[in-house]
């Protein structure tokens, strides 16, 4: 059994950690993990992705073009993959930012406001840790204590901000299963 | 009774395969000789170029390196880098270390390396047969410049030292001569005092010798060392340009 | 210590220092400037040396001093940058000191693009640089296989005296994976006394070592190059490596793949199973020594009607292929290079036309 993510936004939105988190996570489960990113130029503004590979044997291809899941931080990014997403998957709508659907009707879609839960949060910046919550939720792909211990881990240099991104999952938590 | 002159140590017993009146076999032996004094032969590893002294290691009793043409610099670094209890020094000519290997040295001097260079400037490439180099002369005939070097169209000679000397961090830099005794006692003595900062951990040293090559330059050993009073050492002034007392 | 996620460039830096290298020399290039930007924090911790060089040629110098003078040594860079270093790599040859160099490609000639490609090929196993000689290549195809190949490299490239070429690719050093540093593949560097210019007073000796690559006598020269050939064809008796991937079936092609390609290859191989279709592959792990007669045995399987080599360049690999086979099977190519790199559908596609 094989999962593929996309985490899809601007640069500075926090793709990469959000995926590596979900990879970190997935391997401390003992699934085979990748985190596959989009790299060079177009890292700068334009749309950024990263697939996390979850899966119970060896990985084969880190080429993705049909991930089983998405999640769209910004509109170009749900406009450019959301036509790829296998049947069946979730799609996760940063509906703060993403006024339109994917207009996919065998997908799972939800809508969550993550940059507004962010916000009233404190911060815009925890927005990726809502989203990727929200998102396990939803798909239920991983226990989301283990999403837990990796953001102590991965903030163990800046414990400061750690309350802020639990508070962040647990709020995405809730927006997951209630979208 | 015992010897009053003497082959330093640091120098082999091999017959010299430079031309007739050529001053490598000079600065070979002055090199020998700081080596010998400050007793550091079995902690030096010397590099040598392309050029004419690529055979340089033929000369000298302790380890040596062979680089790429320009590249000795580079290579110094790598050893001082991972074994900074060596000596290293560099030997190197006008054409390797002024014209190809002109980003090694600079860089080299730059992060203030600890190793030595002994730059050796006769204005001409020696080992290829006498072509221009960075150094040559204005109006100064070669195999590539047969109606002699046209400043208007490939510039002046490069005077490394200044440059060198213009970029902070380097410490040490000099410029001398072997082409009289009175010369030779004051090159020996810059090459002691860059060795000697080298020993002491404290800067990059660089020593320009201004030589002669009476081969390429057509002439006899007498007209070269004639030729380099009145021709090159107007140009290239002799004396330390930079200390590091000056410098710190 | 258990596994960890680690991106490729930066597992290949720590895979260095666990196997006991503590000096690099390098010159920033994407994709693979993470290795430089990890070892500039890590080396120091660990006392050893980091210097950033002015350029991959005189990073190549930097590496064939500190090799000459007996230091374990490595440095990475990505496929303009060993063109550069190709200079200095075939005076190291020449010079027969051992030194390791990762190669994390990305599409040419020229700039090219930064996007992952394997279009060196050739430069890594026919040459690059001037004369009669070669390096041992490795291409992993997953990050912990690059951890294990950077590890192995070193007491591989003491072992011959002669550098060692690690050909990775944008998506092994971008990628994250998890990974563990085996601790039976640290080694201690071995003894260089009798040719380093590590200083007589080191080694106690009256002797000195001279490292160089000169030899204007053309026997002397000539005998040079016939111990190096010499150990270039112990390479190639000792030193090949590969895996296989559904051998023991019936496979009507064969599939000859390396690196991230293999990867691809092994999941298109996987769904021609499960159409009916059977498919065996060849993974070289060397590229020099290249698996010739592996190669060329599993052609000669009754069921085997086509071989094909798959690679992200115009046709490289496939030319070893070809020397492999000596003609009893028809070898096709395919590939794309510029860093799109084929799908597993498109792998499918092809196969399909050779049936």
């Amino acid at each position: 059994m094989q999962s593929e993510v996309m985490f899809a936004g601007f640069g500075g939105q926090g793709i990469l950690l959000s995926a590596k988190i979900l990879a970190h996570a997935a391997m401390k489960d003992g699934y085979e993990v990748a985190w596959i990113p989009s790299y060079g130029p177009e890292m700068r503004g334009g749309t950024a992705y990263c697939t996390v590979v979850v899966s119970d044997r060896p990985i084969g291809s880190p080429i993705i073009r049909n991930p089983l899941h998405l999640v769209a931080m910004n509109r170009p990014s749900l406009e450019k993959f959301a036509p790829h997403v296998k049947q069946g998957g979730v799609i996760l709508i940063n509906s703060s930012l993403i006024k339109i659907s994917s207009s996919r009707d065998d997908v799972d879609e939800i809508r969550v406001p993550v940059t507004d839960i962010a916000k009233d949060l404190g911060s815009t910046r925890s927005a990726n840790i809502v989203a990727l919550s929200a998102f396990v939720a939803r798909s239920r792909i991983l226990d989301m204590d283990l999403i837990r211990d990796c953001i102590k881990e991965e903030f163990a240099n800046k414990e400061k901000i750690i309350p802020l991104n639990l508070a962040a999952v647990d709020e995405g938590q809730k927006a997951g299963l209630t979208a | 009774m015992g010897k009053t002159f003497q082959r330093p140590e640091a120098l082999s017993d091999a017959v010299t395969h430079y031309c007739p009146g050529c001053t490598h076999g000079i600065i070979h032996r002055l090199i020998a000789e700081v080596i010998d004094e400050l007793g550091i032969r079995g902690r030096t590893v010397g590099v040598a170029p392309v050029g004419c002294a690529v055979l340089a290691y033929n000369y000298f009793t302790f380890d040596f390196q062979e680089a790429a043409h320009g590249r000795a610099p580079a290579m110094a670094t790598g050893i001082k880098r991972v074994r900074p209890d060596l000596m290293v020094f560099t030997y190197q000519g006008d054409g390797d270390l002024a014209s190809i290997g002109m980003g090694e040295i600079v860089h080299a001097a730059n992060r203030g390396e600890k190793f030595t260079t002994i730059f050796v400037n006769n204005a001409v490439y020696g080992m290829t047969g006498g072509q221009m180099a960075p150094t040559t002369m204005p109006n100064q005939r070669t195999t590539t410049s047969p109606f002699g070097r046209r400043v208007d169209e490939v510039g002046m000679p490069i005077k490394v030292a200044e440059l060198l000397a213009a970029l902070q961090t380097p410490g040490y830099i000099v410029r001398q001569t072997v082409i009289s005794p009175k010369y030779i006692k004051r090159a020996k003595r810059a090459i002691k005092q860059a060795f000697t900062y080298q020993k002491e951990g404290r800067c990059y040293s660089f020593v320009e010798v201004v030589s002669t090559c009476p081969t390429n330059w057509g002439m006899t050993p007498m007209e070269a060392i004639q030729w380099t009073q009145d021709t090159m050492l107007p140009y290239y002034e002799l004396g330390e340009l930079k200390t590091p007392e000056t410098t710190d | 210590m258990g596994k960890v996620l680690m991106k490729g460039n930066e597992a290949i830096g720590e895979a260095a220092i666990r196997a006991g290298c503590l000096n690099y020399f390098a010159y920033p290039i994407t994709p693979q400037s993470e290795v430089a930007e990890y070892l500039s924090r890590r080396l120091p911790e660990a006392g050893g040396v980091f210097l950033q060089g002015e350029s991959e040629v005189a990073v190549s110098y930097m590496i064939f001093g500190a090799a000459a003078a007996g230091a374990r040594i490595f440095t990475t860079s990505s496929s303009p940058g060993i063109s550069l270093m190709c200079e200095g790599i075939s005076y190291i040859a020449a010079a027969q000191c051992p030194a390791v160099f990762v190669n994390i490609m990305r599409g040419g000639p020229g700039l090219g693009g930064i996007l992952p490609s394997q279009a060196d090929y050739f430069q890594a196993t026919k040459g690059g640089g001037h004369g009669d000689y070669r390096m041992l290549v490795m291409a992993p195809a997953s990050v912990q296989e690059a951890v294990e190949m950077v590890m192995t490299a070193f007491p591989l490239a003491e072992k011959y005296r002669n550098p060692v070429m690690i050909l990775g690719d944008g998506l092994i050093g971008q990628m994250m994976e998890p990974v563990e540093f085996p601790d039976d593949l640290r080694s201690e560097p071995s003894n260089k006394d009798d040719w380093a210019t590590n200083g007589m007073d080191t080694r106690r000796s009256d002797k000195r070592n001279l490292v160089k690559s000169l030899f204007l006598d053309p026997d002397q020269l000539n005998r040079n190059n016939l111990a190096l050939k010499a150990k270039y064809d112990r390479m190639n008796r000792e030193e090949v490596r590969y895996e296989t991937y559904h051998m023991d079936l019936d496979y009507r092609v064969l599939i000859v793949s390396y690196g991230t390609m293999s990867r691809v290859c092994r999941t298109a191989i996987d769904n021609l199973a499960e159409e009916g279709i059977d498919v065996g592959m060849i993974r070289p792990q060397t590229l020099f020594p290249f698996p010739v007669q592996q190669v060329h045995d599993a052609a000669q399987k009754q069921s085997c009607v086509h071989v094909a080599s798959i690679e992200m360049s115009m046709g490289q690999m496939v030319e070893d292929v070809q020397r492999a086979l000596q003609g009893v099977k028809p070898v096709s190519w395919y590939g794309k290079c510029g860093g799109d790199v084929p799908t597993p559908e498109e792998i499918m596609e092809f196969v399909r036309t050779l049936l």
